[in-house]
């Protein structure tokens, strides 16, 4: 990451950046992806990239614009937050969408821009910002979900390598991923401080994905298998025993990235009251003619903007006090409550025709809609489930203790 | 649990200890992996109706065997544990039109051959994707009836149509002439179908009340209520014995007070919704009126299917997101069943009105 100060500094010369992004999306942006989104390209799948949208890709891992405030040397683009801005205005004004993403970018990249070493920022932070290596995360193991930390992946000092054996799952694009930042236990005496964090080749002999289908019918997520996987001494971030902390580190990025606080949960297209006036009718004087419905999609339309506000204010705090507000730890819960809450309206408007799996009879968007219902499921248990985080909440925040 | 005759009370056992036996979840698997528009399997019909199923709101004088709308809600409640699929309910709402409306001659044409489970038979009267019998588009004319149904449940396998028009209920061949069926493949992998009716041959059921298609509709609803009972028994029990197993910092998850709190509520919700359904059948049974008590039968099953159905997801935590485990499918067929023949707000509505506020 940029220092603080680099990050903070004002734009120098706004109106100059904005005429230099402007100019510059206009000669390397294909107008013909307009409006297109990658966001999710990660989880759902791999993507078949058009010849277009490998151009766009690359001239925007070039600039290292994908990863604005990540430092140049790195292949970021250096930029202040408030230049970061200006090119976010000038992308979305162009109809222009950020290609390169997923985890990597996300997650992984951010916490090695801080825990790793010169030589392993320099081997694995370029390839992200290009958008070329993908990475999938190694945390959850069947007995270690919730309770992280009782993982058992066990890495073995071999002297120049590890040898690592053990089963991870909920391996979030597995079977598309380069790489894999894993939680391994080298220490089996002590629960949290003998986890260390390791780099894990996918092709490496010895790993096995094992795609898991889940009740949307999709599978992004796989369970993955490490048998007598030998994996180079470089590749541990920080020291052994250090994983505990930068994992940590590094979920609170996921957290950010999945609370809904940026632009990812923000619904597009027709609003919920669009889509009940057309199928539930309306009334003389345009309301819509189911009362009950109508004041429910009130209710959630007043509740998603009390959230963004929410997310608003803990940004302008966060930024006024130089570090994350504790208001942050209910993001994630309320943003994935209100994500769930607008699935299960939507499906509810539609009646029978929200909730059809394939085949004749729907649109597109309709079937998208029940995949995204089920799906949606999963938010509000991965990446620290609701639980989880009401724990956190009252035990950190509130001083709510266990029984002494 | 309603007090039941010693008859029910072995209608039940040997419903359950069929289900549990003969047909778990892993056949509902099998039969889902099949995909076939039909969505049940036919020899498990076939049984059923051996075991005498298909005839239980059928009069004895017509093939059936007359035990009533609670022992039908019983046998529901039992397959909707392991989410096995058949057309009984559908079938027996059906056939209720021609009981309470039909004339002799239809009732001996008719009603012997669903007690036998040589026939199902479909109530076709929604034409939305919402339950709505107040607009009804579909006409008669010279016994002709044409309109276009949606969604009508078990309609891929029906031999026997019961159609509402604007003025009246229908019975229509299933193998008539200018009938069109077209699969409707909703989440719960059950027969939808989209029946075009073309100046198809119908005959009305003249007998009856005026309130025909309402008593029918109560029918439909008890008995959803009695299926997606059976469902949120089974994921409430389900998730009780997770929880009593998962293992997470140390301890099982049961000894969490917070999700203590949240069993001993769903407990409460359930023994509560089993009150309403089970009251909604005996009233039918009861031969009063039926309207208010089969709204709150559908009402309560709604709210607190659609509660129990995600929380057991949530409380399972990922394993309950995967296919390979059971709990998609009573959520999947949960929702299914919440729309069909009136959402909450709809039942909350109509039981407003009937309640004169």
């Amino acid at each position: 990451m940029a220092t603080a100060a680099e990050l903070d500094r004002p734009a120098s010369s706004p109106e100059d950046f904005r005429q230099e992004v402007r100019s510059w999306l206009a000669e390397n942006f294909p107008p013909t992806l307009k409006g297109m989104d990658n966001a999710l390209a990660s989880v759902e799948g791999p993507t078949e990239e058009t010849p277009e949208m490998t151009a766009w890709r690359r001239a925007m891992g070039e600039k290292g614009w994908g990863v604005p405030t990540w430092p140049k040397e790195y292949g970021g683009g250096g930029l202040s937050r408030a230049d970061a801005r200006v090119l976010s205005q000038e992308m979305a004004r162009a109809g222009a969408w950020n290609p390169i993403g997923g985890m990597g970018v996300m997650m992984f990249g951010p916490t090695l821009l801080e825990y790793g070493n010169e030589a392993q920022k320099q081997e694995h932070i370029p390839p992200i910002a290009r958008g070329e290596i993908r990475w999938c995360q190694g945390y959850s193991e069947p007995n270690a979900g919730s309770d992280l930390a009782n993982l058992q992946t066990f890495a073995e000092d071999k002297g120049d390598h590890y040898l690592v054996n053990g089963q991870k799952t909920w391996t979030s694009g597995g079977q598309w991923a380069d790489k894999c930042f894993c939680l391994v236990r080298t220490d089996k005496s002590d629960k949290h401080r003998g986890i260390s964090f390791l780099l894990i080749d996918m092709d490496a002999p010895g790993v096995e994905v094992k795609p898991i289908r889940m009740i949307s019918g999709m599978s992004p997520f796989c369970e993955t298998f490490f048998t007598n996987v030998e994996v180079p001494k470089e590749n541990l971030v920080g020291k052994e025993g250090e994983g505990w902390t930068i994992g940590k580190r590094l979920l609170q990025h996921e957290r950010t990235n999945l609370s809904g606080g940026g632009s990812r949960l923000q619904p597009s297209g027709p609003s919920l009251a669009d889509i009940a006036k057309k199928f539930v009718g309306t009334d003389d004087e345009g309301r819509i003619a189911d009362r009950d419905l109508r004041a429910r999609i009130a209710k959630w339309e007043m509740d998603w903007r009390a959230f963004l506000l929410t997310a608003m204010r803990v940004q302008a705090e966060s930024k006024e006090a130089g570090g994350v507000s504790v208001v942050s730890s209910i993001l994630k819960t309320a943003g994935t409550k209100l994500g769930q809450e607008r699935a299960e309206l939507l499906i509810e408007i539609r009646g029978l025709q929200g909730l059809g799996w394939e085949g004749e009879g729907f649109s597109e968007g309709e079937l998208a809609s029940v995949r995204a219902w089920l799906f949606g499921k999963a938010t509000t248990i991965y990446g620290g489930s609701t639980e989880v985080q009401n724990n956190v909440i009252a035990k950190r925040i509130l001083g709510m203790l266990d029984h002494q | 649990m309603a007090v039941l005759s010693e008859e029910q009370t072995m209608l039940r056992d040997m419903a359950r200890e069929w289900t549990q036996n003969e047909s778990p979840v892993t056949a509902w698997r099998k039969v889902r992996d099949a995909n076939e528009a039909t969505g049940f399997d036919a020899g498990t019909y076939g049984t059923m109706a051996e075991m005498g199923w298909a005839g239980i709101v059928i009069p004895e004088a017509h093939g059936g065997s007359d035990f009533g709308w609670l022992s039908l809600g019983l046998v529901l409640e039992e397959l909707g544990k392991t989410v096995t699929a058949s057309p009984l309910a559908a079938t027996a709402a059906a056939a209720s039109a021609v009981v309470l409306g039909g004339s002799e001659e239809q009732k001996q044409l008719w009603l012997p051959r669903i007690a036998s489970g040589e026939l199902v038979a479909a109530l076709a009267v929604d034409e939305g994707p919402r339950h709505d019998p107040a607009t009804i588009k579909a006409t008669v004319a010279d016994g002709r009836l044409s309109g276009t149904k949606a969604f009508v449940a078990e309609g891929d396998a029906a031999g026997l149509f019961v159609v509402a028009a604007g003025d009246g209920l229908y019975l229509v061949d299933g193998g008539a002439e200018g009938i069109t069926r077209s699969r409707r493949h909703l989440t719960d992998f059950r027969s939808h179908a989209e029946i075009r009716f073309d100046g198809v041959a119908a005959e009305k059921l003249e007998g009856g009340k005026d309130s025909l298609l309402d008593d029918v509709l109560d029918r439909a609803r008890v008995l959803a209520a009695a299926e997606m009972l059976g469902l949120a028994g089974q994921a409430f029990d389900t998730t009780l014995a997770y929880l009593k197993q998962r293992v997470q910092f140390g301890q099982v998850l049961a000894t969490f007070q917070a999700l203590q709190h949240r069993m001993a509520a769903l407990y409460g919700d359930i023994e509560q919704m089993r009150s309403a359904v089970e009251a909604g059948l005996a009233a039918i049974d009861s031969g009063g009126d039926t309207r208010q008590a089969a709204l709150l039968a559908k009402a309560k099953a709604n709210e607190v299917g659609h509660v129990m159905s995600r929380e057991m997801i949530q409380l399972h935590g990922g394993i309950g997101m995967t296919d390979e485990y059971d709990a998609g499918f009573y959520l999947k067929r949960m929702r299914v069943l919440e729309a069909m023949w009136g959402n909450t707000s709809y039942l909350r509505d109509r039981f407003a009105s009937l309640s004169g506020f």
